[in-house]
């Protein structure tokens, strides 16, 4: 797990309806789930629906927490269900290519650039970052969700399959699908700042 | 992508990402390794597809919430009395 400043909590007192503690969950939580319906939706006011729906479901579905996952797990579960409910409630129908799994081949790599040596600050500016949220809102949203939970949020294999109710194995393939995807939209926009510096460099 | 006496560059993708996560056994990522050092394009693919899951990481970690969405969701959980404490 990335996050390790999350708090312990106590299910026994959030389920008995204590505020204090309910609070505290609230208080530790709600910047990773906004972030989570935020990096989904890509927009800051869907974005904070879902975080407000996401405590209101919490707080009436509590009392059936029964603890076969964690509690973050849970609370993502919950997050990510409103989350996609929200974007197939904007575009109803599922393109073809939302079935990840039905193509066993995959995704080839098609860019081979070799990026990875740019110096650190052309990955630090603000378009760079646009950049990177740019490539995520492209991933099918089936794609996306499972990026987000694992290696955004830090979830492991198990949680990430928990959360979303699919099998580990659909869990890495759809990982492995969407980290290809990220990297050939990437190698676009760093590849081309390679290309620049080398151009820089041969005229100096 | 060529064909390697071992593992194809397919094999590769096959077990990318369980290398990627440092699940994979020593003897397969040694494999791995051995076609790396003989197909430069799959060795840019496993370098730029960890440098992609680190700069995920690293950068797109850091988001802001909109002026007074803390407020308004801890309103609508009638948590006002519970506002204050900002961390």
């Amino acid at each position: 797990m990335i996050e390790t400043n999350i708090p312990e909590f106590s299910i026994e007192l959030l389920q008995a309806g204590d505020r204090v503690e309910f609070a505290r969950m609230v208080e530790a939580y709600y910047g990773p789930i906004y972030r989570l319906a935020l990096k989904m939706l890509g927009d800051s006011s869907d974005a904070e629906d879902v975080l407000q729906n996401t405590f209101l479901k919490a707080l009436q579905y509590l009392p059936t927490f029964e603890g076969r996952s964690s509690f973050s797990t849970w609370l993502y579960r919950i997050a990510a269900n409103e989350a996609l409910m929200l974007l197939r409630k904007r575009r109803p129908t599922v393109p073809v290519d939302e079935n990840p799994d039905d193509d066993e081949d995959g995704f080839m790599p098609a860019q081979f650039s070799d990026w990875c040596c740019l110096p650190e600050q052309d990955f630090l500016t603000a378009e760079s970052k646009r950049q990177l949220d740019q490539a995520i809102q492209k991933l099918p949203e089936t794609l996306r969700v499972v990026f987000l939970l694992r290696d955004i949020e830090g979830l492991s294999i198990r949680d990430t399959s928990e959360a979303l109710g699919l099998s580990e194995t659909a869990v890495k393939t759809r990982l492995l699908r969407a980290r290809l995807q990220l990297r050939e939209s990437l190698s676009t926009y760093y590849g081309e700042r390679l290309t620049y510096r080398m151009n820089m460099e041969t005229q100096e | 992508m060529s064909k390697h006496d071992q593992l194809t560059c397919h094999d590769i993708l096959g077990s990318l990402g369980d290398y990627l996560d440092g699940n994979l056994r020593a003897d397969l990522c040694e494999e791995i390794e051995n076609h790396m050092r003989g197909c430069e394009n799959c060795r840019v693919v496993v370098d730029t597809t960890s440098k992609t899951i680190y700069l995920y990481h690293h950068t797109a970690r850091e988001v802001e919430l909109p002026n007074g969405a803390r407020e308004r969701l801890f309103s609508a959980l009638k948590l006002d009395d519970f506002i204050l404490p900002k961390r």
